[in-house]
C-alpha cells in the first residue's frame, strides 16, 4: 500500500499559501497575531494621518482666494475625514478600538505621516499638498487597493476613487499661479521648495533601513518597496514641474538614459527622523488641536449617547 | 462621565434603484438615526447612494470561517443543478 501522508501544514504555512494565491484574508479568518498588529499599526497609523491631514488644508479655509477654491478646499478636506473614518472601520474589525487608536494617536504613541507635521505658509502650499502630497499618496495607496486584508483593500478602493481631485485640483492651483504674476509663480516655486523633499520623506525610511518591508511584502500587505515607489514618484513628478515651469530643488537630479529613470539626491535622514520623533515644526500644534477637538467635543457624544438612551426607554414604556 | 463609545453600526448601500444593497463598511453612531446620517455623510459624497441600510454590528450572525469547508460541502458535488451538466442536441433551439 502506498502511503499518501504528506505533512500536515501548520495553520501559518496554510495562511502563507492563501496569501501566495492571492486568495483575501477577512475578519474571521485565521490569522498570525504579528499579521494582525501589523495591520492595526499600518491601517490606523494611515487613519491618523488622514484625520491630522485635515489640519494644514483646514487652516486655508477661510482664507481660500475665491469661493470656488473654498468650497473645493472644503470638499477635500470634507474627503481626508471620511478616509479617516473607512480607515478606522477597517482597523476596528481587527478588533481595534476606536477609542483606544484615538487615545494612541493623542499621547503621541501611535505615528502619522510626518509630512503633515510642516506648515502650510502661503496659498501656493495648498497647490502643493495636492499636487505633491496627495500625488505621493496615490502611489501609496493604488497598490493597498490589491493589500492581502480585505476590509483594508477595499476601504483603499474608495479612497483612490476620491484620492485623483484632490491631485488635480492641486495641480490646477499649482497652474493658475504659475500662469499668474511673477510673484505668484515666485510663490508657486517657494512652495515647491518647501514640499519638494518633505514629500520624498513621505515614502518611509530607504529600504536598507525599513525593517518591516520584507515582511510585509511576504504577506503582501506591501506591493512594493519604498525605495521603488519613491523613484516612481520622481520620474512622474519632474515632467509635471517642467510644464509647469517650475525648478525641483534637488542639484543632483538627473535623467540617467541607462535606467531610463531620475537620479535625484539624497534626502536629509537626520531631518526625517527628528519629525518622526516629534520635533518638526508643527508636531506639538497638531496634537494639540486634536486633543482639544477630541476634548471639546467630549460632551456632545455624552448627550447623544444620554438622548439615544432616553428615547430608547420612552419607546420601551410605549410598546 | 459616561466613557462608552457609540455602538458600532454595519452600513449597507443601494447605489440605485433595482439594485441590491451592498455592505460598505461601518461606523460608530448614538442611535440609527445618527448612523444614517453619518453613513450618508461617510458614505455617499458622490452620489453613490440613494437608500441607505444600519444595522448595529451586535445585531450580525455570521457562519464561521474555520468550518466553511464542511459547512458548504453539501453543494459542492451536485453538478447537475447547473444547465451545462446536460448534454442538448444541437439541433435543439431555444434551449
Amino acid at each position: 500500500m502506498e502511503t499518501l501522508e504528506k505533512p500536515a501544514l501548520t495553520q501559518e504555512e496554510q495562511f502563507q499559501a492563501r496569501i501566495d494565491a492571492d486568495v483575501r484574508i477577512e475578519p474571521k479568518d485565521w490569522m498570525p497575531e504579528a499579521y494582525r498588529k501589523t495591520l492595526i499599526r499600518q491601517i490606523s497609523q494611515h487613519a491618523h494621518s488622514e484625520l491630522v491631514g485635515m489640519l494644514p488644508e483646514g487652516n486655508w479655509i477661510t482664507r481660500a482666494p475665491s469661493l470656488k477654491r473654498k468650497s473645493i478646499l472644503l470638499s477635500k478636506v470634507q474627503d481626508e475625514a471620511g478616509h479617516g473614518l473607512y480607515l478606522y472601520s477597517a482597523a476596528e474589525t481587527l478588533g481595534a478600538s476606536r477609542d483606544q487608536m484615538l487615545a494612541d494617536l493623542h499621547s503621541g504613541k501611535a505615528k502619522y505621516s510626518s509630512i503633515f507635521n510642516y506648515p502650510t505658509l502661503s496659498w501656493a502650499d495648498m497647490g502643493c499638498v495636492g499636487w505633491l502630497v496627495d500625488g505621493a499618496a496615490i502611489l501609496n495607496q493604488v497598490p493597498l487597493c490589491r493589500t492581502s486584508y480585505g476590509p483594508y483593500a477595499r476601504a483603499m478602493v474608495r479612497v483612490c476613487k476620491e484620492e485623483s481631485f484632490h491631485q488635480r485640483q492641486g495641480f490646477e492651483v499649482m497652474q493658475t499661479l504659475c500662469e499668474g504674476a511673477p510673484a505668484q509663480k515666485e510663490m508657486a516655486q517657494e512652495a515647491l521648495n518647501r514640499w519638494w523633499w518633505p514629500t520624498l520623506m513621505m515614502f518611509g525610511p530607504k529600504d536598507s533601513e525599513s525593517p518591516n518591508t520584507e515582511q510585509s511584502m511576504k504577506w503582501r500587505i506591501k506591493r512594493f518597496t519604498n525605495d521603488e515607489l519613491r523613484q516612481k514618484f520622481v520620474d512622474m513628478m519632474v515632467p509635471q514641474a517642467e510644464f509647469l515651469g517650475l525648478t525641483v530643488p534637488d542639484p543632483a537630479l538627473k535623467w540617467n538614459e541607462e535606467r531610463k529613470a531620475y537620479d535625484f539626491g539624497e534626502v536629509n535622514w537626520e531631518e526625517f527622523w527628528q519629525v518622526v520623533k516629534g520635533n518638526g515644526l508643527c508636531n506639538a500644534d497638531r496634537l494639540q488641536a486634536r486633543v482639544q477637538a477630541h476634548e471639546e467635543g467630549a460632551w456632545v457624544r455624552e448627550a447623544a449617547l444620554a438622548h439615544a438612551a432616553k428615547r430608547k426607554a420612552r419607546e420601551g414604556v410605549g410598546a | 462621565m459616561n466613557q462608552a463609545e457609540w455602538p458600532l453600526w454595519e452600513v449597507f448601500i443601494r447605489n440605485k434603484q433595482g439594485l441590491d444593497h451592498k455592505h460598505v463598511g461601518s461606523l460608530h453612531a448614538a442611535d440609527a438615526t445618527m448612523a444614517i446620517q453619518n453613513a450618508r455623510d461617510v458614505y455617499t459624497r458622490r452620489l453613490e447612494g440613494v437608500s441607505i441600510w444600519v444595522v448595529e454590528s451586535t445585531h450580525i450572525h455570521a457562519s464561521n470561517p474555520d468550518d466553511a469547508e464542511a459547512f458548504f460541502d453539501p453543494a459542492a458535488d451536485k453538478v447537475y443543478r447547473h444547465p451545462t451538466f446536460y448534454d442538448v442536441p444541437d439541433s435543439i433551439k431555444h434551449m
